[in-house]
């Protein structure tokens, strides 16, 4: 775990990531400006600080209703804004850029914040990206496979020669600068499904999985494929982190938590997605099996080690600003967690 | 209420004429309702190719978001090679995985043999039920026979479309209805 700048004897990690979405309130069907929206992230970052969370994440997506396309511009920022929270993508999507461009930015990230930046790699949800970049959509796993392991081998290589299609050769090139201690942690994100994880087994890298809703049980399968194929691929599991990341909002209790969260999430989801979320399986996250963190504080707290027995995890990462949840809302969640939530989670969690 | 009529194919002109019945009937029967009618052949929709349905253009978004923000969908199709055509498959497969959550949907079928009455039951009703429609479980089947160029000619075929479209009707408000009791239980 040391490579990738990981002490399980802390506990397990607490983060917060953001897709950095900008949505109108939609009580007041009101938007707040994108200056405003980018500063909030910021300032979210340096919160998440203060309250001593582990990781803060922010994301890319180029469509309407999202505001984070330059991502590791806001990084910068936020890495400039805080000391010692680690920082990073949730995630980059290296299909559609360059990953000598993305080693270069991520690794100057890695130095202005004294070695606490991080790469998670994924293939995006929505794919208004390949159009407006330039690539074609028939390509999306191709893209995404021969960029991640292009990146994994600038990593490894500082001087790099490769071919491949989606890319013009590189010879005997030198990708600088290098991250503070030479390498940097590179994830792959993955969705539900036990394919990609498996995926990010065979290749030797940790993982980053997303947890919309639904039966913890069912995203063990994936975690469990997962470590299964770092095993047959001759790595040790033990060496490799995995961070779930999901939606969390923590109120009084959990009706509270319900109320003030579904219209946000629904109205967001509608507009992000085009179909909203359904009640009837948004009422299921009271349930202690639902990886949804949503509730009281005791109740999340609960969750979450239910999670960890199943999980084993490293780290896990909320998402709370989703929808256009007001700011006050997001410090009240950060206090919560501060006071009430993490430190009773690392706790349990030590090793 | 909001209905959409879809025409599933861009040949011939006998599931028009029958889904134009039925536009007709809502039309003059329910005021509640605000119904529009889709022919496929008078949209350029492309080939789905995967993307979520945000992210086509054109005549494809149009289609595909009148679908979606549809209380109910009217379905008329005609028999292709023992199943419903590509457009209307094409039209299924633009539409995310649980599309139809919430949404009735009914069936008018025009088919150019009897032989083919089982066909909607068999191939069309599993791929709406897989998109979580609630399903009108009755369908109008129609014959050549059963018209005369744009008329349906047959007093059987007239009434069972008006026993449709008071199904649909009923069946979206008995649902919204009985969700509404649920949803106003759960407290959020």
């Amino acid at each position: 775990m040391d490579a990738y700048r990981i002490d399980q004897k802390k506990g397990m990690e607490f983060g917060l990531y953001t897709l950095g979405d900008h949505i109108p309130d939609p009580h007041t069907k009101e938007r707040i400006p994108a200056r405003q929206r980018l500063k909030e992230i910021i300032e979210l970052a340096k919160l998440c600080e203060e309250a001593g969370l582990d990781y803060f994440g922010v994301g890319e997506s180029h469509q309407e209703y999202f505001t984070t396309q330059a991502h590791s511009v806001v990084l910068g920022a936020i890495a400039q804004a805080t000391k010692r929270i680690k920082i990073g993508s949730a995630s980059t999507i290296i299909s559609t850029l360059d990953p000598v461009r993305v080693y270069e930015d991520f690794a100057t990230l890695d130095l202005i914040s004294d070695g606490r930046a991080e790469i998670v790699a994924g293939r995006a949800s929505r794919v208004g990206v390949f159009d407006l970049l330039g690539y074609r959509l028939r390509d999306y796993e191709e893209l995404f496979e021969e960029k991640f392991e292009l990146l994994l081998k600038i990593q490894e290589e500082e001087r790099v020669n490769w071919v491949g299609d989606h890319r013009a050769p590189l010879k005997n090139a030198q990708v600088l600068p290098r991250p503070l201690e030479g390498k940097m942690p590179i994830w792959r994100a993955v969705g539900g499904p036990p394919a990609s994880a498996i995926k990010a087994g065979a290749q030797g890298v940790p993982m980053f999985i997303a947890m919309l809703g639904g039966p913890a049980s069912s995203f063990k399968e994936s975690i469990d494929a997962y470590r299964q194929a770092l095993t047959e691929h001759g790595h040790n599991p033990e060496d490799f982190p995995v961070t779930t990341a999901g939606g969390f909002f923590a109120a009084g209790t959990t009706q509270e938590a319900q109320r003030m969260l579904y219209p946000y999430f629904n109205e967001g989801m509608k507009l992000t997605n085009g179909r909203g979320f359904p009640k009837q399986v948004f009422a299921q996250s009271s349930d202690h099996r639902d990886v949804m963190n949503v509730g009281s504080p005791q109740e999340i707290v609960e969750k979450i080690l239910y999670q960890h027995e199943l999980f084993q995890h490293q780290r896990y990462v909320a998402q709370i600003d989703f929808g256009g949840m007001p700011f006050s809302e997001l410090r009240k969640n950060i206090e919560l967690m501060a006071t009430e939530i993490v430190p009773k989670v690392k706790k349990y969690t030590k090793k | 209420m909001k209905i959409v009529a879809v025409a599933g194919s861009i040949m011939g002109h006998r599931t028009r004429t029958a889904v134009d019945y039925a536009v007709k009937e809502i039309k003059e029967h329910y005021e509640e309702v605000a119904v529009e009618l889709i022919d496929l052949s008078e949209y350029q929709m492309v080939f789905s190719d995967g993307r979520n349905y945000l992210d086509y253009e054109g005549d494809t978004l149009k289609v595909t978001k009148a679908l979606m923000e549809a209380d109910a969908i009217m379905i008329g199709t005609p028999i292709f090679q023992a199943s419903i055509p590509g457009t209307l498959k094409n039209l299924f497969d633009l539409l995310p995985v649980h599309a139809f959550r919430d949404k009735v949907v009914s069936i008018l079928v025009t088919a150019g043999s009897p032989k083919h009455y089982l066909i909607p039951e068999q191939q069309l009703k599993p791929i709406l039920a897989y998109m979580k429609a609630q399903v009108v479980q009755t369908y109008v089947f129609m014959e050549e026979k059963d018209f005369r160029r744009k008329e349906i000619v047959s007093d059987d075929i007239l009434f069972r479309i008006q026993r449709l479209v008071e199904d649909t009707v009923v069946l979206t408000k008995a649902y919204a209805a009985m969700r509404k009791e649920k949803e106003d239980q759960y407290g959020f």
